[in-house]
């Protein structure tokens, strides 16, 4: 009976949690295309703050081949408790990961070599055509459409 | 050929300005540093008496998992200052990108979670820039060797930061048991997920 004055009830939201056969799987894709990869988390202030860049350029680029994956370092135990509500609040419908494995130092140097762990970073790839391109900082919309431009060819 | 040659060196030497220098690995000769800590006295590593060498870590007040490992980071302090391995946390955030990292903030933060440990402020960011630290935390283990500090560890302290409990890997403690035993490092250098270092804009 509460429910009419509870407004519209959103669908629970179901996070894909991967490890590192998951995590091998999107780094190896063999389609042509571009993959754009960023990895952030909630705590992380400049990861937030890009965070808008990624949805608008993942509805913009939807139908020119560019997928984009945010994969989120939350902690496992914080999935629920934050990067959900943070996803809903933030209505972010662009595809998320949550990455479960916490021994970092058994994957960071497959997303690449020079990669020390530092959050924000984004991956450009296109396996089909060699393409690879790692962002190891935040980046600003501009920076993120002129990426996107730079690799999608 | 030749005027390409150039170009592309030039290229190559101006990439390496922009972005930070890679980290220090196992075997370099680190560099000493004269840094502020929150009692606002000058300290050098080279001043720091009766130590064998330095748990040095690049540290902040508002990272998440600098958080996560505070109670961690104290507990390698007490246990290795007294064999002769102190632990030195180096905040290098730029408190005009993240004011809650100012040297205020820090006095604050070393004086409530009690650091019995050095906390200094690389207010340049050019001590975090030689040493090619990218986030916080970020450790460094070196030692005296013939009047050198050499790079003995770098990387994480452990393998899981949520819960250090959970944690099978305690690189930073396993380094520390081998340098003490004499030992080379087995496990000299890891990587693990944590904040940038908010450097400086422009």
């Amino acid at each position: 009976m509460l429910l009419p004055f509870m407004g519209p009830v959103a669908p629970a939201r179901e996070i894909e949690k991967i490890g590192i056969p998951g995590l091998e799987q999107i780094l190896a894709s063999p389609e042509d295309r571009l993959y754009v990869v960023n990895f952030w988390a909630t705590w992380c202030p400049p990861c937030v703050t890009e965070m808008p860049y990624f949805e608008k350029l993942s509805k913009e680029y939807q139908d020119k081949g560019v997928r984009f994956i945010l994969i989120s370092l939350d902690f496992p135990s914080q999935v629920e408790s934050k990067l959900i509500p943070f996803l809903d609040k933030n209505k972010i419908t662009a595809e998320v990961k949550v990455m479960t494995n916490l021994d970092y130092n058994s994957w960071i140097e497959k997303v690449d070599s020079s990669w020390q762990g530092n959050i924000p970073v984004t991956l450009f790839f296109n396996n089909a055509k060699n393409v690879k391109y790692f962002h190891p900082s935040e980046v600003t919309e501009e920076e993120l459409r002129d990426l996107i431009n730079k690799y999608k060819e | 050929m030749k005027k390409y040659l150039f170009i592309s060196m030039a290229a190559l030497m101006i990439t390496g300005l922009l972005n930070s220098q890679s980290p220090y690995k196992a075997g370099d000769v680190a560099s000493d540093f004269k840094l502020k800590n929150v009692k606002g006295e000058m300290v050098s590593l080279a001043d720091i008496k009766d130590a064998d060498g330095f748990i040095v870590a690049f540290w902040c007040n508002t990272c998440p998992v600098v958080k996560k490992y505070d109670q961690r980071l104290q507990a390698l302090h007490a246990k290795y200052a007294p064999k002769g391995y102190p632990v030195i946390a180096i905040n290098p955030n730029d408190p005009a990108v993240s004011p809650g990292d100012s040297y205020e903030k820090m006095k604050e933060t070393a004086e409530k979670l009690n650091y019995r440990f050095e906390y200094l402020f690389d207010e340049t960011q050019e001590v975090a820039r030689k040493y090619g630290a990218t986030n916080t935390p970020h450790i460094y283990i070196l030692s005296w060797r013939d009047g050198k500090l050499v790079v003995d560890y770098v990387g994480a302290i452990d393998n899981n930061t949520d819960d250090a409990a959970a944690a099978d890997r305690k690189y930073a403690e396993d380094a520390l048991e081998s340098i003490l035993k004499g030992q080379p490092v087995s496990v000299a250098a890891t990587r693990a997920i944590g904040c940038s270092i908010k450097w400086k804009k422009g």
